[in-house]
């Protein structure tokens, strides 16, 4: 839940008064020009950037105050793979599963799962393509399952084979009744994914637009007030 | 939190396994400014042993900057730090496991350079102890600093040139106090018991605890 969010680049508004809601169960996309704040709006989300005015709540925490409380159920997929050149795709995963503690799953085989073969794991991360760098970050922003996941141009760099895993991981993660909020330039495929939509522009939010084919929202919103999703709760 | 300094500590090394930046660069400028100071002071000279603790740390100190520098350059390549906010480690964590992987690369370079203003300069330590373990507190409080404003330089536009700015200037009695200790250790045999000695293990401490508090705010603003 983001309420009257005005947040600032220095002296310059990039988000003006903001209002937004997420659901349990939704897939929600932001589109809008470049520099129209939809970056702004997910880092406001995760605890990266704070609101000059306004509030930002994420399960009923203060995405200022509790942000290290709340990454711990969000998943974050950015501009920016998050991801160390000098490293092998293997070893970044690795390194993100012990940094999380979340050991489950073989990276070999998280990584199959995203269409990256061994052969590509095992290569340092700036010798991978902008695509198979992508999937790597992918892999490691859902490797904990987290209740809500935030895609920052997912689609971007990706080929068609991608860019449909990410649809069909947006898909999986609101069927489980997990949140996914998505910005996106590929508007017509994030669309047919999303249950509700918001038009960013010049840093003002404009909708929701409602996917006629998927309905009103499941179940009362998750985001903002404590204690509404059982074990989420502070 | 150890946890998480020894996850960081770990792959800050490996990083640097990989990259070899210590190996090829840090290294090479280490002998390459020691030659250059035998040259301007002169090889024959008896001046050059007196002041060789001082040339020591002042190289020490310059090549801490670098391995700070670098240490925080490869969290702002795709902005790798907030995969580090992501992940939930805590910030005492990570900022004992960066002190961790600068300290060690610290200590490569201050064997490197010893062993050059020894053979080079022909330094004599009469009290390896107090060498010993001055160089370490001073590295720790050097290590400390640099972690902290390495962070808080790292969030600007002008990182390679604040650093300098801000480690150097709260290095200095540090600085001061590791060359006297030195001047002791090769003089006299005064050992551990060396008063510059005290002054280097409180500053390297307090540098620590500072950092260790601090550090969460300066990564997260």
């Amino acid at each position: 839940m983001v309420r009257d969010a005005v947040v600032m680049l220095g002296h310059y508004p990039v988000l003006i008064s903001v209002n937004f809601d997420a659901f349990e169960g939704e897939v929600v996309y932001l589109y809008g020009p470049n520099g129209s704040g939809k970056t702004t709006l997910l880092r406001l989300i995760a605890g990266y950037l704070s609101a000059a005015k306004g509030q930002a709540m994420v399960f009923g925490l203060d995405a200022k105050a509790d942000r290290r409380a709340i990454r711990q159920y969000v998943g974050y997929l950015g501009h920016q793979a998050h991801l160390y050149d000098d490293l092998t795709a293997e070893e970044n995963i690795r390194f993100a599963q012990r940094a999380t503690r979340s050991m489950e799953g073989d990276p070999l085989e998280i990584a199959k799962d995203l269409g990256l073969s061994p052969k590509t794991m095992g290569l340092k991360v700036h010798k991978l393509s902008a695509g198979q760098r992508k999937r790597v970050s992918m892999a490691i922003a859902t490797m904990r399952n987290p209740q809500l996941l935030l895609l920052d141009e997912p689609h971007a760099a990706l080929d068609e084979q991608g860019k449909d895993l990410v649809d069909q991981l947006m898909r999986r993660y609101a069927s489980s009744g997990r949140t996914v909020i998505v910005a996106s330039h590929e508007v017509e495929r994030v669309k047919a994914a999303s249950d509700r939509g918001y038009l960013c522009d010049r840093g003002v939010l404009i909708g929701p637009e409602v996917n006629p084919a998927k309905g009103a929202p499941r179940v009362a919103p998750q985001l903002g007030g404590a204690g509404e999703v059982d074990g989420l709760s502070p | 939190m150890i946890r998480d300094a020894l996850e960081i500590a770990k792959k800050d090394l490996l990083i640097e396994v990989r990259s070899k930046v210590l190996l090829n660069q840090l290294l090479p400028f280490v002998a390459v400014v020691l030659i250059l100071f035998g040259f301007a002071v002169g090889t024959e000279n008896r001046t050059l042993v007196d002041i060789s603790p001082g040339i020591f740390w002042v190289i020490a100190f310059l090549s801490a900057l670098l391995a700070i520098q670098r240490s925080f350059s490869i969290e702002a390549e795709n902005q790798a730090k907030d995969g580090l906010l992501a992940y939930g480690l805590e910030p005492g964590g990570i900022f004992l496991g960066k002190v961790a992987s600068i300290f060690f690369e610290c200590i490569v370079v201050e064997v490197f350079l010893g062993l050059g203003v020894v053979f080079v300069y022909g330094m004599r330590l009469n009290s390896v102890a107090l060498l010993v373990v001055s160089a370490a507190f001073a590295t720790l409080g050097v290590a400390s600093v640099g972690t902290l404003f390495g962070a808080l330089a790292a969030a600007t536009k002008v990182r390679e040139t604040l650093l300098p700015l801000l480690v150097l200037p709260s290095t200095a009695p540090v600085l001061l106090a590791v060359t006297k200790a030195w001047e002791d250790g090769i003089s006299s045999r005064i050992g551990i018991g060396d008063p510059w000695l005290g002054l280097l293990v409180v500053f390297g401490l307090i540098y620590l605890a500072i950092g260790l508090v601090s550090f969460g705010s300066v990564l997260e603003d």
